[in-house]
């Protein structure tokens, strides 16, 4: 019985006398190897950044807006009648079940003045509980007090990105900035919270909402507020949650069984959900492109590995008649394909990983995950390349008749 | 007993609509220790019987017995088998395996027996020795001139330690003096260390090396003598 240390022993002596061949095989697992890797690396590393997007929007989140006003057939968007007020909010608190907290919030966009600096920037008007609803936090100073908050106090927290353009690198608590034409006391500088999509979600300033309605904003609505947001206990009472909410909006706004709705309710879970799903669809097309050329890769092994069967066929012969049965044949070309397609595999997981730090490097927005699951992942997929490639060329040879194949020239 | 015994061998070749006969009814046994020529023509079918012989192709009929065993009933294995330990090969063309050292070449065999790698390696730089390589174990096939080449696949032959070897017109790609060289070793190998020697050549002078010729004719022995 011969010993699998002399098969990998001639094995490794066949693919030495043709270097070159035996590398530019391997190129082809190499390449497909490498091509894994980044992939998934690209797919993971987009994945994990729309999952952290999600999570920095705040999770199980509705959003309760006046319907679009219909001015004379035409409809005038979203929010642009307002309906909404600071008592609807309240009742929803009181009585929706399945809801862990609500906020109301009014908006704006005002010219901000530090100094001689500049920004147009959203003024939102919140409860304090948007904060948390919207997983904002203060990373410097404090939050509004009860008094600020019941008494209109004009105080204000700025995004990173207004502080940025107002004050530069100058420290803004307690510095006075204008609102229009109302001085504001900044009192906090909220955590960047890094921008989703087009939208920077750190542009914007908060400051209590009475003091919103009644010093800043010049409404035709008094009392009214652009949205309500809520936050569901899980993800379990979200649709409680909703049908509460819109039996409650409904009895409170009088509308009658054939109107139309004077408020809109939208659920973050299925902008979520999209996003996730297009996310993943994402990494799977890059990983089906990958596995092509580990295929074709593969493919190549196959034809170099006939080829060389072809080539040997003496040798083959010769092997038969000093005693080689077929299997030792068999094994012989098997365990040199099995060794293209592993060296070509581990060296592809070097190429790989490599490719993929340098795509962070030329790439700083990218985000780039390696996950060991794909190293291994790739390489089993290269080892079974070699072995259902290889196999087809190393019976073919095993195959061969011993008085045929010592003619053979 | 007989190390071979052949009967009856027949082996019919198809050409088109026409068949011909390369053994055509062919009996012959050969003792442990001969040194048998086996002359004739090219197509005269002595390559056939060699063949046959070295397990290598069947016969269309006919039986095969080597050292006792009915050889025509074997499976693939079992013949691998024989021709591992039984039969040694010499070829016209050599046939080393090219870009491997004369000692792996020689270790070959062994691999295929076996035997586990050190004692390979001794077993064949003693081979080696026997036929005077003992310098050029490291050589490829390509730096040897053909005598080397044709000693280190004397040396393969051997290194198994068959009781019998096959050669097919092992100095038909040889000058003369290295023939004869050749040749030397084989006698050698027939008396010194009792090997039975079945050889093949259309060269008389090569012929005069051996104890018995059998001389070949269109698939048929025609002379079957013992020298003196």
């Amino acid at each position: 019985m011969i010993d699998f240390k002399s098969t990998l022993k001639i094995s490794i002596n066949s693919l030495k006398v043709n270097k070159m061949r035996s590398a530019l095989t391997s190129l082809g697992i190499i390449i497909g190897v490498s091509a894994v890797i980044i992939m998934l690396a690209v797919g993971n590393g987009a994945s994990e950044r729309v999952r952290s997007n999600i999570e920095s929007m705040g999770s199980n989140l509705l959003t309760i807006r006046s319907a679009s006003a219909k001015s004379g057939g035409v409809s005038m968007g979203m929010g642009s009648k307002p309906t909404l007020t600071l008592k609807d909010a309240d009742a929803l608190k009181k009585n929706a079940r399945g809801i862990d907290a609500v906020a109301s919030a009014s908006t704006e966009n005002k010219q901000l003045t530090y100094g001689n600096q500049n920004w147009s920037s959203t003024i939102y008007g919140i409860e304090p509980e948007y904060l948390y609803i919207k997983n904002y936090e203060v990373e410097l100073g404090r939050k509004f007090n009860r008094e600020e908050i019941n008494s209109g106090g004009k105080v204000a927290l700025l995004g990173s990105t207004v502080v940025t353009e107002l004050f530069g690198d100058v420290n803004p608590i307690d510095k006075t900035i204008r609102v229009g034409n109302v001085p504001f006391k900044v009192i906090g500088v909220l955590k960047e919270k890094g921008s989703m999509g087009p939208m920077d979600q750190d542009d914007l300033i908060f400051i209590p909402i009475l003091t919103a309605q009644k010093k800043v904003f010049g409404t035709d609505f008094p009392g009214t507020v652009s949205m309500i947001i809520a936050k569901c206990e899980n993800e379990n009472t979200v649709s409680m949650a909703v049908n509460d909410i819109n039996e409650i909006l409904t009895v409170r706004h009088k509308i009658g069984k054939n109107q139309d709705k004077d408020f809109e309710i939208r659920n973050s879970a299925e902008f979520q959900e999209k996003i996730k799903s297009t996310a993943a669809t994402f990494s799977i097309l890059l990983f089906s492109i990958a596995s092509v050329s580990l295929l074709v890769g593969g493919i190549g092994i196959m034809n170099i590995m006939l080829v060389s069967v072809t080539e040997r066929t003496k040798e083959i012969g010769i092997r038969m008649a000093i005693g080689a049965r077929a299997q030792d044949i068999r094994m012989q070309f098997l365990i040199e394909s099995l060794l293209l397609s592993i060296i070509g595999g581990l060296i592809g997981v070097v190429v790989g990983v490599i490719g993929a730090k340098s795509v962070q490097i030329f790439s700083t927005e990218m985000n780039i995950s390696i996950s060991l699951f794909s190293i291994i992942l790739s390489l089993g997929f290269s080892g079974m390349v070699g072995v259902i490639f290889g196999y087809y060329p190393a019976r073919k040879a095993s195959m061969l008749k011993p008085i045929d194949a010592l003619r053979y020239e | 007993m007989s190390l071979i015994e052949v009967k009856n061998l027949i082996k019919t070749y198809k050409m088109g609509e026409n068949s011909f006969n390369a053994l055509d009814d062919v009996s012959l046994g050969i003792e442990k220790g001969e040194f048998v020529a086996i002359m004739g023509a090219s197509g005269s079918g002595k390559s056939t019987l060699m063949n046959t012989l070295g397990t290598l192709d069947k016969p269309n009929s006919g039986t095969y017995h080597l050292d006792g065993v009915d050889v025509l009933s074997l499976s693939d294995d079992e013949l691998s088998e024989i021709r591992n330990v039984k039969l040694g090969f010499v070829f016209q063309g050599f046939n080393l395996i090219s870009r491997t050292s004369a000692l792996d070449n020689v270790q070959m065999p062994m691999i295929y027996k076996g035997i586990p790698e050190e004692e390979r390696i001794k077993l064949a730089r003693e081979a080696l020795k026997i036929v005077g390589l003992e310098n050029r174990e490291n050589h490829m096939p390509n730096e040897m001139s053909g005598g080397q080449q044709q000693r280190v696949a004397i040396a393969r032959a051997i290194v198994n330690d068959a009781p019998l070897i096959l050669a097919d017109e092992p100095t038909g790609n040889l000058d003369t003096k290295t023939s004869i060289e050749i040749m030397e070793f084989f006698v050698n190998l027939n008396e010194k260390h009792g090997k039975t020697i079945v050889l093949v050549t259309h060269e008389p002078d090569i012929a005069e090396y051996c104890k018995r010729i059998v001389r070949f004719k269109d698939g048929k022995i025609i002379s079957d003598e013992v020298k003196k």
